[in-house]
């Protein structure tokens, strides 16, 4: 059974979403649900603790590998997927009352096999060592996401749905030419294959059109600046349960995607010292970041608010992906799992006055710090960790990010990302001002306060926000882990 | 009990007041704040106890462990730690008394609230004052802006809110852009962010791997990103948090916040870069290159006399008490600048005894608006007579901010204006010599008038303010005078902080 682990995390979701929507009971449907995410979420807990004693390989149907497909578990995946399935199982958890208040009733058990497929893809990307087999993974999440999202109760919500199919679609349809192109080259679609053969073949020029095509393709699914248009009326129309774990775990997903590329797949040698990718993609994510936190301080509803911040948070991550050191590395991992704490809080922080104010236009949060104060606070300490403050997670990945960037002598890298993290403290604070310090909104003065079923979830991802800024053994330390053997696995791939 | 406990304990006990306020709220006010008071006197005596092991040549530290892989939350106490410790948590107490008076005497809000995140602050000032580490100084004093907010914006309305926002955006903007820049730099050169006596840019090892001029740029990092010193032109801040209630202004706009602030740079200054690193990095060539600092030097000289100008021109009594504290401020940041053993002990001392004396001030200042419900220093003409302890107070603390004898202010002046002409500053001596007499000119009148001048339409009555506000204020005020026959006391236990180098 314990070895059975690998493969149980994605048969176990996968198997449970159409058995779901044949039940159709929603109740019922709601507690297996629940039960699924908690079952799987265990799993990753217990493969990550296993780590120590050295990662997983794990053959399905018993064919070895490079002839079947194999499922990896090292530090890396095993860490993302610990906080896709630790959130989703939260956000589950936190889901039945917003779900029943903006889901149509009709649809909850589609809506909840949706969200498990969803989550089965996430964690199917992260585990297969087999390309072929995370473009279908990345398909399966991005299908369901896209149902997903055009479950919302707007109007707009299929439309939003709609523009990020047709862009979703173009992203792993460029994902799928590199992944073809690649196996045109190597003959093989297992990693570590295609790792050990491409030394031979590196220089042609149809390598390069193929980490191009799947580079770019991931970043649509990652939403780098400018690539990034699908994302805020995505996000800002899907139900809110939707956008808390899609935004806190999906744009994750497809950047760990991208570092297995860079670091597993090709070297860091071929895409930062052949290619420029690193100036690139520290030019992108910085005027990403600017762009993005500026157009976060401008909008008028605090869904889109979030969205836009996400969009500049990614720049981030990439910034420390891009300095191809284990500082910078640990520091784009370590952000990941923070990012996805605090983000993955705050929308559902927005959820609880969703609920209650049944509005997220900034007017109508007009003094909801009196009537909500519990929720209103929780946003404050989830916004501080979004700037950075001392003792929350924010500061740990930023420090991160700061010393390795000036270890580099990156100096303006260092200063750009400093000064960009005060953008973060003008539109969170906004909100601030505008939940305690203006008369109260008739929306907001007879509200009451979220219901203790959705605040406890919000405040356990909330209060791990600060847990993880004040202890950061099992976020930086395992972010540090991954760093470590990522650019191992790839120094032993130059001397091959 | 070791002096390594009493490190902790002395840290735990505030977040204990914290927890207990919360637990007992607005259910019984009367416990809630015997708890504080009960708690700041504990607080105090542990302090007490603590400073006996340091002031004996003791270093006593603790590890709390690392928050990040290479940065550790560290404590240890060396003696200007420990003084400024002494100052906050002393006055804890008698400000909560006063406080006690002052919102009750107000009918003031949220009054939970208020007492955590003031414990809260003391909080982060005591771990300020003990950090072993520049790290676990910049967590403290990121803390202290976050904690101390609240306590600003208290009243909740326009002006509130205004006053917040420039009081978070200018202290988070300097510390992220410019302090968490100087001490990331910092490490990336020394390898390490432990205070250690002579500085850690001064060891051997760092030779060659920043030049002279990269030094002063540093410094600027540190001097500007430290935005709670105040030198100017990142003091906007401190006038803007006048709108918090009175006590806040007393305790943590003149003593706990702005303190962290100056008490940050003294350390920067010896632990960091090493006051015989300041004093001997020259710039420029020729006959005469300057010290390193110098333009730091002449900055908080400015500072000292533009904001003594500013301050005169106020007629709010707490807007120019605000003034007067970014120039008594830029005292201390000189001093840190001058980098002469005299200096340093002045500017340590400085903490001390301005504390002492401006928390009066802002006790007087609040104990007038409760008990006469006046702000401006125009319509206090005369009110003297009604007020006698008050004003009393207020010119005895008022001899101490100016310097003079019989005030503690006179010894720290003294050894400041040592440090210009040791190091040849006599601009800056001159500067010094005027901003005295500027100090005269704006807080003098304001007890003579009280005292001499007929009121006009001042009730002529006894109507002090409640008991409560009064007490703290005299005691205060006999303090700041008292400090002054403790001036040797204080100079030898500052002593090791500038003899330790090399």
């Amino acid at each position: 059974m314990i070895e059975q682990l690998p493969v149980l995390v994605i048969v176990i979701p996968l198997m449970a979403a159409p058995l779901f929507v044949l039940i159709g009971n929603r109740k019922l449907v709601l507690l297996l649900t629940q039960l699924v995410c908690w079952t799987v979420f265990g799993i990753t807990v217990s493969l990550l603790s296993r780590m120590q004693y050295g990662p997983i390989s794990y053959e399905l149907g018993g064919w070895p590998s490079p002839y079947g497909i194999v499922y990896n578990v090292d530090y890396l995946s095993a860490f993302v997927m610990l906080f896709v399935s630790g959130l989703g199982a939260i956000v589950i958890t936190y889901a039945p009352k917003s779900v029943e208040r903006e889901v149509h009733h009709s649809k909850h058990s589609l809506f909840y096999a949706s969200y498990l497929l969803c989550m089965t893809g996430l964690l199917g990307m992260c585990i297969t060592g087999d390309l072929f087999n995370v473009f279908v993974f990345l398909e399966i999440s991005s299908l369901s996401s896209y149902a997903l999202i055009s479950l919302g109760k707007t109007r707009r919500a299929p439309l939003a749905a709609l523009h990020y199919l047709i862009i979703g679609t173009v992203g792993a349809t460029f994902f799928l030419i590199g992944i073809g192109l690649l196996y045109q080259m190597t003959g093989t679609l297992n990693m570590a294959d295609i790792a050990s053969r491409l030394q031979a073949v590196e220089s042609s020029r149809t390598m390069l059109v193929a980490f191009a095509f799947m580079t770019v393709g991931l970043f649509i699914k990652m939403a780098v600046f400018p690539l990034h248009t699908w994302l805020p009326n995505a996000y800002t129309y899907a139900p809110s349960v939707v956008t808390c774990f899609i935004a806190a775990t999906a744009t994750k997903v497809s950047v760990y995607a991208f570092i297995r590329l860079i670091y597993v797949i090709f070297t860091p040698q071929f895409a930062f010292e052949r290619l420029p990718l690193d100036s690139a993609l520290m030019a992108f994510s910085l005027v990403g970041i600017f762009v993005a936190s500026a157009a976060a301080i401008y909008q008028t509803n605090i869904k889109r608010l979030l969205a836009y911040s996400s969009v500049a948070q990614i720049g981030y991550m990439l910034l420390g992906i891009s300095m191809s050191n284990v500082g910078g590395l640990t520091a784009g991992i370590t952000h990941m799992f923070n990012h996805a704490l605090i983000k993955g809080g705050l929308f559902m922080v927005v959820g609880c006055f969703a609920l209650r104010i049944g509005s997220l236009k900034l007017e109508d949060l007009r003094g909801a710090g009196k009537t909500m104060p519990l929720t209103s606070f929780a946003w404050v300490v989830g916004g501080l960790g979004l700037i950075g403050v001392p003792m929350t997670a924010g500061f740990v990945s930023k420090w991160l990010l700061l010393t390795s960037a000036l270890s580099l002598e990156l100096w303006p890298v260092a200063v750009l990302m400093l000064l960009s993290s005060l953008l973060a403290v003008v539109y969170i604070w906004r909100v601030v001002e505008i939940l305690y310090f203006s008369p109260a909104s008739h929306l907001a003065k007879t509200a009451k306060e979220a219901p203790m079923a959705m605040l406890i979830p919000t405040y356990i991802v909330i209060g791990s926000t600060i847990v993880f800024g004040c202890w950061t053994v099992y976020s930086a330390g395992i972010a540090h882990a991954a760093a470590e053997s990522l650019l191992g696995i790839s120094q032993m791939g130059g001397v091959q | 009990m070791t002096p390594e406990n009493l490190i902790w304990i002395a840290m735990l006990l505030p977040l204990v007041a914290i927890a207990l306020v919360f637990i007992i709220g607005e259910k019984s006010p009367n416990i809630r704040e015997s708890c504080t008071i009960g708690i700041a006197v504990t607080l105090f005596w542990v302090t007490t106890r603590l400073a006996g092991f340091v002031f004996s040549g003791g270093r006593p530290s603790f590890k709390m462990g690392e928050m990040l892989p290479g940065f550790e939350i560290a404590f240890t106490v060396e003696p200007l730690g420990m003084l400024f410790a002494l100052v906050a948590s002393g006055l804890w107490i008698l400000t909560t008394v006063y406080a006690i008076g002052y919102m009750r005497g107000h009918h003031e809000k949220n009054q939970t609230r208020f007492y955590a995140c003031f414990a809260s602050a003391i909080f982060a000032a005591l771990a300020a004052a003990f950090a072993a580490n520049l790290f676990t100084l910049f967590v403290a004093y990121e803390l202290m802006t976050i904690s101390t907010y609240p306590l600003v914006t208290h009243h909740g309305d326009e002006k509130a809110k205004k006053g917040g926002r420039i009081y978070l955006g200018i202290l988070l903007s300097t510390s992220v852009a410019f302090f968490m820049l100087a001490i990331a730099w910092t490490w990336t050169v020394a390898g390490t962010l432990d205070f250690t006596p002579g500085g850690i840019l001064a060891q051997p090892n760092i030779d060659g791997k920043i030049s002279d001029f990269q030094l002063s740029v540093l410094l600027g990092l540190f001097a500007f990103g430290i935005g709670k010193a105040a030198i100017m032109p990142f003091h906007r801040w401190l006038p803007a948090a006048m709108v918090a209630p009175t006590p806040v202004s007393a305790l943590l706009h003149a003593v706990a916040v702005v303190k962290v602030g100056v008490f940050s740079i003294l350390k920067v200054s010896i632990y960091i870069f090493g006051i015989d690193l300041i004093s001997e990095t020259r710039l420029g060539e020729g006959a005469n290159p300057i010290m390193m600092s110098d333009w730091l030097c002449y900055l908080a000289g400015a500072t000292i006399l533009l904001a003594s100008l500013v301050a005169m021109t106020k007629d709010n009594l707490k807007a120019r008490l605000a003034y007067s504290t970014i120039s008594q401020l830029a005292y201390i940041t000189l001093g840190a600048a001058l980098a002469t053993s005299d200096s340093v002990i002045g500017g340590g001392m400085h903490i001390a005894m301005h504390a002492v004396g401006k928390i009066t001030l802002f006790f007087c200042a609040g104990a007038i608006y409760v008990g006469a419900h006046k702000t401006n220093i125009s319509d206090m003409r005369g009110l003297g007579r009604a007020m006698p302890l008050t004003m009393g107070a207020f010119l005895l603390a008022t001899l101490s901010i100016i310097g003079l004898p019989p005030g503690g202010g006179a010894w720290s002046k003294w050894f400041l204006a040592l440090g210009t002409v040791q190091t040849g500053h006599f601009w800056l001596l001159a500067a010094l010599m005027i901003s005295s007499l500027l100090n005269i000119a704006y807080l003098i009148p304001i007890p003579i008038r009280a005292f001499m001048t007929p009121a006009g339409e001042a009730p002529m009555k006894f109507k002090e303010a409640p008991m409560m506000c009064v007490v703290p204020l005299c005691i205060t005020a006999v303090g700041s005078v008292a400090l002054f026959f403790f001036g040797n006391e204080i100079y030898d236990v500052l002593l090791p902080i500038a003899t330790s180098a090399r």
